[in-house]
């Protein structure tokens, strides 16, 4: 007897036919579990249960990252996941808060920034009081890629968190049509994007062929095994959060934001002057006012860098030739005068040197700066109403 | 060839298998030769006219070695000294630096692209000391009569050559040689032990991986508590991920038909550093303890300087440990943890020898009780923990840092 059957025949002996039932039962239970998963769809409810806001502090700002490993952030396409873990979730609103969500692409997510640099914490840090006395708290629910669709999904769910103003900042590269859809968020979240569509009557394909449309074998255990690996990533970089308070990696040096340009005029697809109203997604903007309902929401033209360089004569920056950014403001202004929004128009608020490494990202000195601004509109605000 | 038995003639099994060993880096290379997107691996091997020129050296060599061998115990020695020049390269980042420098200027690549990973041996760390086993078991005359064959098969086993388990030669040739076919149950025993290591390595070590202890979270993390808990998350993922290489080599192992020696026996369950060290990694510790410890401390007992028993147990351990630290690499952090690791077996040994004269005033309820128990597991827990930190950071500065914040310093 060589030493591997006595090692085996310590325990107890089996036959092939004992083998061969067991795995037929383990298929046939996995199978049966996979079948059950697809048809109670738990991924919703898996999402929202979090450590977050309990073991671990509720993050700053929505997860986004790239490199878990250095950012101690992940990115996930679980809107109910993402809200789980934000701090917005764990603070019931009491009655002496007056409850703000800043609504907007990576410059309100602060890209380069660290979260107690963004705008909503920035304006927290005023300690803003209303006339009825109740603390001015802003959320940061921006979220990195630009669609004002995207947005608008957001500013959706965060009504759910009974906020008393919507601040919306809002840049042209957010507004072409043709772009809307072109967010990984959206294209992940197809059917939540359809209701938008359908619900708002909003101007885009239902059927666009970037939608990530998902089959049966996608919704079983095996399909969905990335999505269950990003929430239990997602817990688990809890810990590297609770216990160093990052949550994007900053680099201590990055490409900054072109200076110089290049002579060209276009815009997307569009040529000098091509650009109309119907190109840019305004009304996305009115179904966001439509789902608000009853609390105010401000539109803000976020503030961009205005190049000194080379062809700055052509364009604003890297994004806009100066054209089409010109008839952006021109539209927004006039839109918004026309459906009665509230808007502020602070699109030069901020000197060249308080922009990092895009046209749109502030610098910490930037964002407090600009904090500053919006908590003026929020003083204006409150006034008039 | 150099192990051969001085009355064993080399036999035509010897020579085909010998054949196969030099002719399988010739294939290999002939993949160069494939279309693009048919080659096995993400760079050309290099030319087939410079593989058959090294390979033909090779066996040169090993005839000629092991010609020399029969007339000079010396090439054994010198084969060993060679083994361990190979590792010292392959584990000292900046003479591997200089050697893949050298290597790509010979080939006429530019220096300037070295890294520390271009030099990169697969598995080499067990390797050598299965070489080493064999070759200071010859000298000895202990050494099994081994075919070349059983011999490539006990040096290469495939399931055992990334992370171990080390088995003894002439305990690996005897299973060879009784092997039989596997029963169901074996294959049962098999594959449930590989899919114990795949959960432990994939799920429980790369789970734990995203917040064990690394130099980034080391640095970013402020909270004292949370620095405990990635710590510990690192003393488990370590655990799960070894455990688990081991437990899947084991399987297949049992597949093959061999059963591989088991590695590990619930070492964070163990109530004092020594017995931690008779379940961590045992094949490592008892080549060490064969090798090293042994020889060294009789050396010192029969040595002329009449040296304290203590003190010759203190020299072992640290001489052992410290090299089983640089085992894993040749830095000063790896030496810190062997370090900690000897004075932590110096000090236990010491109490035990403590309490053993004391035993007749001391309770048996103290030695044997669950609060006893308890406390002495959760200390050697905790302190082999801690010596992870030495081996997790990549500069003593670092480490220092780390294990001072732990308690409460600095910041």
């Amino acid at each position: 007897m060589t030493e591997t059957q006595g090692v085996v025949q310590e325990a107890v002996a089996f036959s092939w036919g004992f083998i061969w039932r067991v795995l037929l039962k383990a298929f046939l239970l996995f199978a049966l579990i996979n079948v059950l998963y697809v048809l109670l769809n738990p991924l919703p409810l898996l999402g929202r249960l979090s450590m977050y806001n309990g073991l671990f502090p509720g993050r700053l700002r929505l997860p986004y990252g790239d490199d878990p490993g250095r950012s101690f952030n992940t990115t996930l396409s679980q809107l109910d996941a993402m809200f789980a873990s934000h701090e917005i979730q764990g603070i019931d609103k009491s009655e002496d808060e007056f409850r703000v969500l800043i609504i907007g692409d990576s410059s309100v997510w602060g890209f380069l920034l660290e979260p107690v640099q963004t705008l909503s914490a920035q304006i927290n840090q005023s300690e803003l009081i209303t006339v009825d006395g109740r603390s001015v708290r802003s959320y940061n629910l921006g979220y990195p890629t630009m669609s004002v669709t995207k947005d608008l999904m957001i500013l959706e769910r965060g009504l759910l968190n009974h906020p008393d103003l919507i601040i919306w900042l809002v840049t042209l590269e957010s507004l072409p049509r043709e772009s809307q859809l072109d967010s990984p968020f959206l294209q992940l979240n197809p059917e939540h994007t359809r209701e938008l569509i359908a619900h708002y009557a909003l101007d885009l394909d239902p059927k666009d062929e970037r939608f990530e449309n998902s089959t049966f074998w996608d919704r079983t255990v095996i399909g969905q095994r990335r999505e269950l690996a990003q929430l239990l990533q997602l817990q688990m970089l809890g810990v590297l959060w609770a216990g160093s308070g990052v949550d994007h990696e900053i680099p201590e040096t990055y490409n900054e934001r072109l200076e110089d340009l290049p002579a060209d005029q276009e815009f997307h697809n569009f040529l000098l002057g091509d650009l109309s109203s119907n190109e840019l997604a305004f009304e996305v903007l009115e179904g966001g006012l439509q789902a608000a309902g009853n609390i105010p929401v401000v539109f803000i033209n976020e503030p961009v860098f205005i190049s000194q360089g080379e062809n700055s004569e052509v364009r604003y920056n890297f994004y806009y030739p100066r054209w089409a950014y010109d008839f952006y403001r021109e539209e927004l202004q006039s839109q918004a005068s026309a459906r009665g929004w509230y808007y502020v128009d602070l699109w030069d608020a901020l000197p060249s040197s308080e922009f990092t490494d895009s046209a749109i990202h502030y610098t910490p000195l930037g964002s407090k700066n600009l904090a500053q601004d919006i908590i003026e509109v929020i003083k204006e605000f409150l006034q008039e109403s | 060839m150099v192990t051969r038995p001085s009355n064993r003639e080399v036999n035509r099994e010897d020579l085909t298998a010998l054949l196969f060993v030099a002719l399988l880096p010739l294939l290999i290379s002939l993949n160069r030769f494939l279309p693009e997107g048919w080659q096995l691996s993400a760079s050309r091997p290099p030319s087939t006219s410079l593989v058959a020129l090294i390979s033909s050296i090779l066996v040169i060599l090993v005839f000629v070695s092991g010609w020399l061998a029969k007339r000079s115990r010396l090439i054994g020695g010198l084969l060993g000294v060679l083994i361990v020049g190979i590792f010292i390269v392959l584990k000292t980042e900046p003479i591997s630096l200089w050697a893949s420098g050298l290597l790509r200027g010979v080939t006429g690549q530019s220096r300037n692209i070295v890294a520390s990973t271009d030099l990169y041996w697969l598995g080499f760390s067990y390797i050598a000391f299965r070489l080493l086993h064999v070759l200071r078991d010859h000298q000895s005359g202990r050494l099994p009569a081994l075919s070349f064959l059983d011999f490539m098969t006990y040096a290469l086993f495939f399931p055992a050559i990334t992370a171990g388990p080390i088995d003894r030669v002439e305990v690996f040739a005897s299973k060879m040689q009784n092997a039989a076919k596997p029963t169901a149950s074996v294959y049962f025993a098999g594959a449930k032990r590989i899919i114990l290591g795949v959960f432990q390595k994939f799920v429980l070590a790369d789970g734990l991986a995203i917040i064990a202890l690394n130099s980034t979270n080391a640095v970013l993390t402020r909270s004292v508590p949370w620095l405990w808990v990635l710590v510990f998350a690192f003393s488990l993922r370590l655990f799960f991920d070894f455990s688990g290489y081991s437990d899947v080599a084991i399987g297949i192992g049992l597949i093959s038909g061999i059963q591989l020696p088991e590695n590990f026996d619930y070492p964070y369950l163990k109530t004092n550093i020594g017995t931690f060290w008779n379940s961590w990694h045992m094949t490592l510790a008892n080549w060490f303890r064969a090798y090293v410890f042994n020889p060294l401390t009789r050396a010192l007992r029969k040595s002329r300087l009449q040296m304290n028993p203590a003190l010759i147990i203190l020299v072992g351990q640290l001489v052992t440990m410290t090299l089983i630290g640089l085992w894993h690499g040749v830095t000063w952090n790896f030496a810190f943890w062997g370090l900690w690791h000897a004075i932590g077996l110096f000090v236990h040994n010491r109490w035990v020898a403590f309490l053993n004269a004391r035993r007749d005033r001391i309770s048996p309820v103290f030695y044997g009780g669950i609060t006893t128990r308890t406390v002495s597991l959760v200390l050697t827990f905790s302190f082999v923990t801690l010596g992870w930190v030495w081996f997790a950071l990549p500069s003593v500065q670092m480490s220092w840092e780390i294990l001072i914040r732990m308690f409460g310093g600095y910041r």
